[in-house]
């Protein structure tokens, strides 16, 4: 096992089933010296938007589900990862901050990813609240604000540059962003930004493409927010016709039992959240995916909102080959609602 | 049938297990002394691939004008899209002697400059990144570190040897160096796009990296000696399978001819005898590779500790055993012994059927073929003194080497035979001259061991000849330039300063030793700066000079550079050299600097510190009476406070180099020793197989009335008396080697050139030991024929002939 490999272990991932492993991307441990979340701290902004490295973990999760000239549909994904060692910040190589950026970029028929590593204190990879950046090399998520960014990032063989904006308020989720996690009460803040309306351009090997469509901002830190038990999850979310919206995820747990949550969020912004078990998600079709099977089309519901329908994947191969390896795609669904949306997977062995 | 045949075959080695014995020892031999070479080089080469990989190996690397690379340069082009991982590089005391520390990003290093790696237990990374540090190292590299100074040390298995890995951060704070980066390496895989680099840092450079090549190319001559040495050893040993396969050829005559009146066709009994072959020469390759095994893991020690010593270069002084290694030993083994017994072979698919069934006289060949190899000898002469003439490179070298040598051992017949009708001329009475009539007429049979004997000792004498030569130089030479007593290494500036204001009044002189790295004529040179004293006017090895040299250097118009740099770039003095700084002298003078692979120039101090700032000022040679040296050591280390360490003397330099320098050459001389206990094996199976077919010859003298016993002394004289003059003949061979080693080889694979000297002590020597081999190996066919049955010898008049 090399030197990085470990660090991405220590950072994120001790896969799910191993021994002693705690949970998917580790998730799960202690806090040690860490700050923890509690319940009815209110968010501040801008100054939430920017990085808390007290926390173990945070991430700014971006992923858009755009309609291409061509008529096509296409996905992609801008995230950045941090991960402490320590809960400080230095101006030097000492950092104990790990900065991590995963790219990705579906089509119906291809999915590119693209990965990039930095250490805090450098100036490599970081977070400023006013004026708004993410950056992590060349990579970036930045504007004036948070309402109005444009996102860029690169592979190998991909790139894409695009601009988001919104007028509508950020959404917290849980209660009032404090999103609970398990049974034994792991909770993280959360908070998101579901209605931006993107343009811009896509790079794939066959020539640039114009795109435009929606995308979903999610912003959480915690310091713990997996339980023991937990393995991994599968997280939605729904962009209906109408103009609402639907966060939820499903934590599964050892014994096959799982924890769910979930928030309705209607078109002005308005959030409702459910509680564990309201939301409910059950795997209809697997497809082999990396070697391992993966649940590609599932049935979704949310009773109290008579919510009945069938996602599916618009690639099934939307594999994140990354150092910590999961499933991370756009999807369409149909049923009792129709529209688009994304999904990740993650802790499947 | 075909079984059959292979079975009548193979009975002959069970009636003739000596033969066996000897095609099989022979062989393994061969191929024992080839692929233990074979692996030391391998495994050297295995070390500087790691090592190389560690600081990137051979990806493209980015580096400062002046050397340096600021944080924000590197973060600025990783923000541009450049895909680039930062390295600093320096040296750590280790407490047991200096480690090469490299510091790196683990977070955006390339997976092979950190592994490989496989993680031990005890590595933590919130230390390694972020703490108070980690040091990776091998395991054989962290026996070498025992200073407490330095932060937990971790083994790691697959990292370079004399290597110490670690974070960044942490090296520029073990190296003093705050902020410093030495290079960037590009990794392979870049983005779509970025911005070129000439508009984010203009006075950065992407270059290609040297990477191996340049450890590679440092240590090339010496691997090409090793390699030298094992084609010789190998040569040698398929002169003895030559040998065991001729006579087994000759002694199955009767057996072929048999078989082919039985009906098995020519073709097949080919065929079966390569069969045989093969199957002895895996065998023999089988017990070569273990037996070569063992020499390498014999010499790798002290392979590793010249190239360590000679060169810098880290190699691991143990040996990992390569499959690879296994199959090129079997294969060299099938090889040789095909190419030793193609003339058998062909002999055998020729064969009449009703060819004579008696022993034709193996050993015998006629005048032409003597004839036939001299006109070889000097064709191969020719060759050597073209090469000599118009060949340039060490490949040149080596080939004039090899032609030289089998000129020489082709024209031995020639010569002997000669030398031999010489002496039957002028000898007295019957039994003198049918001695040497006798022994010229088995110059044929024994020629090939005679040969192997000649190449032998014809490399020892060469070889003994360079490195003596070589020693007696550095010996004088390092008089010459360790002319400061003691040397003295302050911990930082501020000491620096108290320390001359200290030894001042204890010294006649402080001489400042000061130097920094930079570019010269395309490649990694060291600055030094010397101060005008009396101690470089005097002792200073100049090889050539202009007038005045020393107030040329001082007054800052000239300088002076190292005979590698002078013949690389063919300077001599009165050239002007460009500097880093663009700057412009005239070289004034060229000097001798053995064991250094890099271009070294000396400039005047002032010079040094005007144009190069940054210089570290902290080493010093001190003039003082030799019998102050004891006191002022003490003094320095009790009074004023410097580490014992800090501080060494002239006589115990010049003690670690020469155990450097005969560490070096400690290979080359078990290696003689090896070809020549070849060679004496040789000659004992040339001596055992003419002995059962002389009895034809002998039979008559016994039956005209010398006794066995005069018989088998002469047996053994004969046997003396030809080692004699062989060794007599193989010194102005090795001579003539010598001086293509240290006029040719050296200048090409070193960069200097070294006068020659000459040992007649140890040609005696040589001579003595050969004799010693050569009545090593006939004392047993003596004996055998003082003790052979006389009806044995009367067999002879009523058999056949």
């Amino acid at each position: 096992m090399s030197v990085r490999a470990w660090i991405t272990i220590l950072m994120l991932a001790a896969s799910a089933g191993s021994a002693g492993a705690q949970g998917f991307a580790d998730l799960g441990s202690e806090a040690d010296g860490f700050a923890i979340p509690q319940r009815g701290v209110p968010f501040e902004f801008p100054r939430d938007h920017g990085a808390h490295p007290d926390y173990r973990i945070e991430w700014w999760y971006v992923t858009a589900t755009l309609t291409g000239e061509d008529g096509r549909d296409y996905g992609v994904q801008w995230t950045l990862f941090r991960s402490a060692l320590a809960p400080a910040e230095t101006n030097d190589w000492n950092s104990p901050q790990i900065w991590m950026g995963h790219a990705g970029l579906t089509t119906p028929e291809e999915h590119f990813v693209a990965e990039r590593l930095a250490r805090g204190g450098i100036g490599q990879a970081g977070v400023t609240a006013q004026p708004f950046s993410a950056w992590i090399d060349e990579w970036v998520l930045q504007g004036p604000t948070l309402s109005n960014v444009n996102m860029r990032a690169q592979g190998t063989d991909f790139s894409y540059d695009l601009t988001l904006s919104t007028d509508r308020p950020f959404v917290p989720q849980g209660d009032r962003g404090y999103s609970v996690k398990s049974r034994e009460g792991q909770a993280s803040y959360y908070y998101s930004q579901p209605f931006y309306e993107v343009t811009g351009t896509l790079s794939l090997p066959d020539g640039p493409i114009r795109v435009s469509g929606n995308a979903w901002l999610d912003r959480e830190w915690s310091s713990q927010p997996l339980s023991e038990n937990q393995t991994g999850w599968d997280w939605f979310s729904l962009a209906f016709d109408d103009g609402a919206r639907l966060m939820g995820f499903l934590l599964r747990e050892r014994d096959g039992a799982s924890f769910s949550s979930a928030t309705w969020i209607t078109a002005d912004g308005t959030p409702t959240p459910y509680p564990d078990g309201a939301f409910q998600a059950r795997p209809l079709t697997t497809a082999e995916v990396a070697g391992r099977d993966i649940p590609v089309r599932w049935q979704v519901t949310l009773p109290d909102r008579d919510l009945d329908v069938t996602v599916s994947a618009l690639n099934p191969q939307s594999w994140m080959d990354t150092s910590f390896a999961y499933w991370e795609g756009p999807v369409r669904f149909e049923g009792s609602h129709a529209g688009r949306g994304y999904l990740e997977m993650t802790g499947y062995e | 049938m075909k079984r059959t045949a292979l079975a009548a075959l193979l009975s002959h080695w069970r009636y003739h297990p000596l033969q066996l014995v000897t095609l099989v020892l022979g062989l393994a031999l061969a191929t024992a002394l080839w692929s233990g070479v074979q692996a030391i080089n391998a495994e050297a080469r295995a070390s500087y691939d790691r090592a190389a990989q560690a600081v990137g190996g051979t990806r493209p690397v980015i580096t400062g004008e002046s050397g340096g690379i600021t944080r924000d340069q590197y973060v600025s082009l990783r923000r541009a899209g450049w895909q680039v991982t930062p390295l600093i590089e320096g040296w750590i005391d280790g407490g047991q002697g200096r480690i090469r520390l490299i510091g790196i990003d683990p977070l955006t290093a390339p997976t092979d400059m950190t592994g490989g790696t496989t993680v031990a237990e005890g590595f933590d990374l919130t230390a390694f990144l972020s703490g108070s540090g980690q040091i990776l190292t091998s395991p054989a590299t962290a026996n070498r570190i025992t200073s407490t100074d330095l932060p937990p040390v971790v083994t790691v298995e697959d990292l370079g040897p004399g290597l110490a890995l670690t974070d960044i951060g942490t090296a520029q704070r073990l190296l003093e160096a705050p902020g410093r980066i030495d290079r960037l390496i590009v990794r392979d895989t870049q983005p779509l796009t970025r911005t070129p680099l000439s508009e984010i840092a203009p006075d950065l450079e992407l270059s290609a990296s040297g990477g191996t090549a340049d450890l590679a190319r440092l240590t090339d001559s010496f691997h090409l000696n090793l390699t030298a040495f094992g084609l010789l050893s190998f040569a040698v040993g398929l002169f003895i399978v030559h040998g065991a396969i001729g006579l087994a050829f000759e002694q199955r005559r009767a057996l072929f001819r048999t078989l082919r009146a039985l009906g098995v066709p020519a073709n097949s009994l080919t065929g079966l005898m390569i069969m045989e072959l093969v199957m002895l020469a895996l065998l023999s390759g089988l017990l070569g590779v273990i037996l070569g095994y063992a020499i390498a893991a014999a010499l790798i020690p002290d392979v590793a500790a010249t190239l360590r010593g000679l060169y810098g270069v880290p190699v691991e002084g143990a040996l990992s055993l390569r499959p690879v290694w296994w199959a090129a030993g079997i294969g060299i083994s099938i090889l040789g012994a095909l190419a030793a017994a193609a003339g058998v072979i062909w002999k055998v698919a020729r064969l009449p059927v009703l060819a004579p069934a008696r022993p034709r006289a193996w050993a015998m060949a006629t005048g032409s073929t003597i004839l036939y190899q001299a006109a070889g000898a000097a064709l191969l002469a020719i060759i050597a003194v073209l090469m000599g003439m118009f060949g340039t490179g060490l490949i040149a070298g080596f080939t004039m080497l090899g032609a030289l040598l089998i000129a020489a051992a082709l024209l031995l017949p020639a010569i002997l035979s000669l030398i031999l009708s010489l002496a039957a001329r002028f000898a007295q009475g019957p039994i003198a001259e049918w001695f040497w009539a006798d022994t010229r007429q088995q110059i044929p049979g024994l020629s090939l061991a005679l040969m192997a004997l000649l190449l032998a000792l014809a490399t020892n004498i060469g070889v003994g000849t360079m490195v003596s030569s070589f020693r007696l130089t550095f010996t004088g030479w390092l008089d010459q330039r360790l002319a400061s007593e003691l040397y003295v290494t302050a911990r930082d500036e501020a000491e620096a300063a108290e320390l001359i204001e200290w030894l001042r009044p204890r010294t006649d002189a402080i001489l400042p030793i000061w130097n920094v790295d930079g570019q010269v004529a395309g490649a990694p040179a060291e600055i030094f700066g010397v101060a005008d004293h009396t101690t470089y006017r005097d002792n200073w090895p100049l090889l050539s000079s202009l007038p005045d040299v020393w107030d040329r250097v001082a007054d800052g118009t000239g300088i002076l550079i190292n005979e590698q740099l002078a013949r690389r770039e063919d300077l001599s003095p009165g050239d002007s050299l460009a500097m880093p700084d663009g700057w412009e002298p005239t070289i004034s003078g060229v000097y001798s600097d053995y064991g250094n692979p890099l271009a070294q120039v000396l400039i005047s101090v002032e010079e040094l510190t005007m144009r190069f700032p940054d210089v570290e000022r902290l080493n010093f040679g001190l003039r003082l009476p030799p019998d102050q040296v004891d006191p002022l050591t003490e003094a320095l280390v009790t009074e004023f406070g410097l580490p014992e360490e800090n501080t060494i003397d002239q006589i115990s330099i010049k003690r670690f180099s020469l155990e450097v320098f005969d560490r070096t050459f400690l290979v080359s001389g078990a290696l003689n020793v090896l070809t020549l206990a070849v060679a004496g094996f040789a000659i004992l199976t040339s001596l055992l197989t003419l002995a059962s077919m002389r009895l034809p010859q002998l039979a008559p003298a016994w039956a005209l009335g010398m006794t066995r016993a005069q018989l088998a002394g002469l047996e053994l004289i004969r046997a003396l008396a030809l080692a004699l003059l062989t060794a007599l003949l193989a010194i102005p061979v090795g001579l003539l080697l010598a001086w293509v080693l240290l006029a040719v080889i050296n200048v090409e694979a070193f960069g200097w050139r070294l006068p020659m000297h000459l040992f007649p002590a140890n040609w005696l020597v040589l001579a003595l030991l050969a004799l010693l081999a050569a009545g090593l190996a006939g004392l047993w066919p003596s004996i055998r024929l003082s003790r052979l049955q006389p009806a044995t010898l009367l067999k002879v008049f009523s058999h056949e002939r």
